[in-house]
């Protein structure tokens, strides 16, 4: 019988001699286990802002496993994509509610992303030293972009050939090599099955690796600084004997137990959505898409998918190709230079003065709008709203380093009080 | 005992040079890769020339090539037989005025044999590819003079939907939209009164 004795370890038994034969072969999970769980120092005052990391995560494996299983019967070809997913919807055993899961979640995947930056701007949590936090968090926000467009041409409906039209036309506006850039990146003179069916590597295996790997190097990276607290407190300022935070507590338990209470809430939300509205009035699906893909009828209105829309809306406002075409990728890389662009002594809004609260008010409501915008078809009123909102956002990142430095701010405490 | 008689320039040097080697053997090694993504000897084979019979167009109507008759790599190619009235709009100072490249001169959107105010071989017959140049979308064909819900002074011409751009009867663009180019024209030839030929080379085409 095998006994394992408690104090060190050291054991007998047919058992324990095996444990130790690997133990002593391999690198310590004990240390792993200490450093990112139960002896990671997390604030003591997480707010219901602090979810969205975790939910992330868990939307995550939600998508590799859905998305796996959606892989067995999936075709990726331009004669029998549509067909397939059909045939996954009507005749694969539960193949109904892997797919709406999937499909459901990619749109989680960003109200969940978009809700983990917007805490960060919030609390300030990309400012010194979380800069590489950030920057990997924005990367991580592309790679995420780029999967769920490829994903969305996968089922070949008209908004899949069409979307990845517009999409791939938009390397065609880079002068000089875009002609031939898109024909590498479609694979043919047009969208077809080549495009299709590298689209779907790049969709199942490529960038979903690269976005592993990220995802690592960000909780990594944030684990080396520690995370940032709503009240924008340092608590490494003020450790007991052992090193440990006061204000410090171990992410396993309780933080763990926080984040599946959390996890069950938002499964809730999650399985509403999939069994009573898995096309969210055709926002998480649109209608569109269950048209066969057709090369020679261009819908009436495409648009893309909610989560996209804010880009879009800026693509369309600029009456100039290449120029829209710039105007929404600096729309995105600007988030990069965040970290650079606030200098203001501290971190999270409670502390800053009414300017700061307003204008981050007023850029959450351009950002909404702008997804509004997006979705609508182009008028010219609604093209000149949005020519105003796209100033607007711009604005707010470019005018950042002075109003961040003249905005009045209140002493940060020293330590997180306990009531507020 | 490792550090006894190390040449450090020497070991800087092989380092160097290793990694060059090695880098330009990396290069190499991913020239099959990104070649491989460009269309296959396949993809190129469909792209063979098509041939159409246009005897029976009337004037004023637009022929879509890939919904009658096979498509030229996989383009949409549209025949529009313009009436003498048509030809006449395409020429007119002030509708001019309104496009952003009346000439056909600011981009190669065309084989030589087009540039001129119909964009043609022959005044009558306009042989566009129908793709929008903004995004790629496909022009709804309005030929009637009528005000419209997009232009109030409205020629004849093609419309996208998508984003607003207009087109006049010879595929060029108005001034103030999205779509920064003229309509493409592909190379083509009348091989006699009834036959269109779409897709030669383009020495061929402009021949």
């Amino acid at each position: 019988m095998a006994s394992v004795n408690p104090d060190n370890g050291a054991t007998s038994g047919i058992v324990a001699d095996a444990t130790n034969w690997v133990t002593d072969r391999t690198p310590s999970l004990g240390g792993f286990y200490r450093k990112h769980l139960s002896e990671y120092w997390a604030p003591k005052n997480f707010n219901i802002f602090y979810f969205f990391g975790s939910l992330a995560m868990l939307v995550l494996v939600n998508q590799l496993v859905t998305g796996i299983w959606l892989t067995m019967n999936y075709k990726p070809s331009a004669a029998e994509a549509f067909a397939s997913v059909e045939y996954i919807m009507r005749d694969v055993e539960w193949g109904w509610l892997i797919r709406y899961m999937h499909s459901t979640g990619a749109s989680a995947f960003f109200i969940v992303v978009y809700l983990h930056m917007f805490r960060a701007l919030l609390y300030g949590s990309y400012q010194k030293p979380r800069e590489l936090v950030w920057v990997l968090g924005v990367l991580i926000y592309l790679v995420l972009m780029a999967i769920a467009f490829l994903g969305y041409v996968l089922p070949y409906g008209q908004m899949s050939y069409w979307g990845a039209q517009v999409i791939t036309s938009l390397f065609g506006a880079i002068p000089v090599v875009g002609g031939a850039l898109v024909e590498l990146i479609r694979g043919d003179y047009l969208i077809s099955d080549a495009t299709l069916n590298r689209f779907f590597a790049l969709h199942v295996v490529a960038l979903p690796l690269v976005l592993l790997l990220l995802v690592g190097l960000h909780l990594a990276a944030l684990h080396e600084v520690g995370s940032n607290n709503p009240e924008g407190v340092d608590i490494k300022k003020v450790k007991d004997n052992n090193g440990k935070p006061l204000d410090g507590i171990a992410f396993h338990p309780y933080y763990t137990v926080k984040d599946i209470f959390g996890a069950g809430f938002f499964l809730l939300l999650f399985a509403f959505v999939i069994f009573f509205a898995p096309m969210f009035g055709g926002l998480f699906l649109e209608y569109d898409n269950y048209i066969p893909a057709n090369p020679l009828v261009t819908p009436a209105h495409i648009k893309p998918v909610w989560y996209f829309t804010p880009f879009y809306a800026m693509l369309r406002a600029i009456p100039d190709k290449l120029l829209g075409v710039v105007v929404m990728g600096a729309a995105v890389m600007i988030l990069f230079v965040i970290p650079w662009l606030d200098r203001s002594p501290v971190k999270s809004y409670k502390y800053r003065g009414l300017l700061s609260k307003l204008l981050l008010a007023v850029f959450v409501l351009v950002f909404i709008f702008l997804g509004y915008a997006g979705y609508q078809p182009s008028t010219p009123t609604m093209t000149l709203l949005a020519q105003i909102a796209t100033a607007c956002y711009f604005l707010f990142f470019i005018t950042m380093p002075f109003w961040t430095r003249m905005d009045s701010v209140k002493p940060v405490p020293e330590r997180v009080s306990a009531h507020g | 005992m490792a550090e006894q008689g190390v040449n450090g320039g020497r070991r800087r040097f092989l380092t160097a040079t290793t990694a060059v080697v090695g880098g330009v053997g990396v290069m190499y090694a991913a020239v099959p890769f990104v070649a491989s993504f460009q269309p296959s000897a396949k993809a190129q084979s469909a792209g063979a020339p098509v041939t159409v019979d246009i005897s029976k167009l009337e004037e004023g109507q637009l022929l879509k090539i890939g919904a009658d008759v096979p498509q030229w790599r996989g383009q949409p190619i549209w025949i529009v037989k313009r009436s003498p009235e048509m030809v006449a709009e395409l020429d007119r100072p002030e509708h001019l005025e309104r496009l952003r490249d009346p000439q056909s001169e600011k981009v190669d959107q065309q084989p030589d044999f087009a540039k001129n105010p119909t964009r043609s071989r022959r005044p009558e017959y306009a042989v566009l590819v129908g793709i929008c140049t903004h995004l790629g979308c496909s022009p709804l064909f309005e030929p009637e003079v009528k005000p419209q819900s997009f232009d109030a002074d409205w020629k004849g011409g093609f419309f996208c939907p998508c984003h607003g751009s207009k087109f006049d009867l010879a595929g060029r663009v108005y001034s103030g939209v999205p779509a920064p180019l003229n309509l493409l024209v592909p190379p083509y030839r009348f091989d006699d009164e009834r036959h269109i030929t779409i897709g030669l080379s383009a020495a061929e085409g402009a021949a």
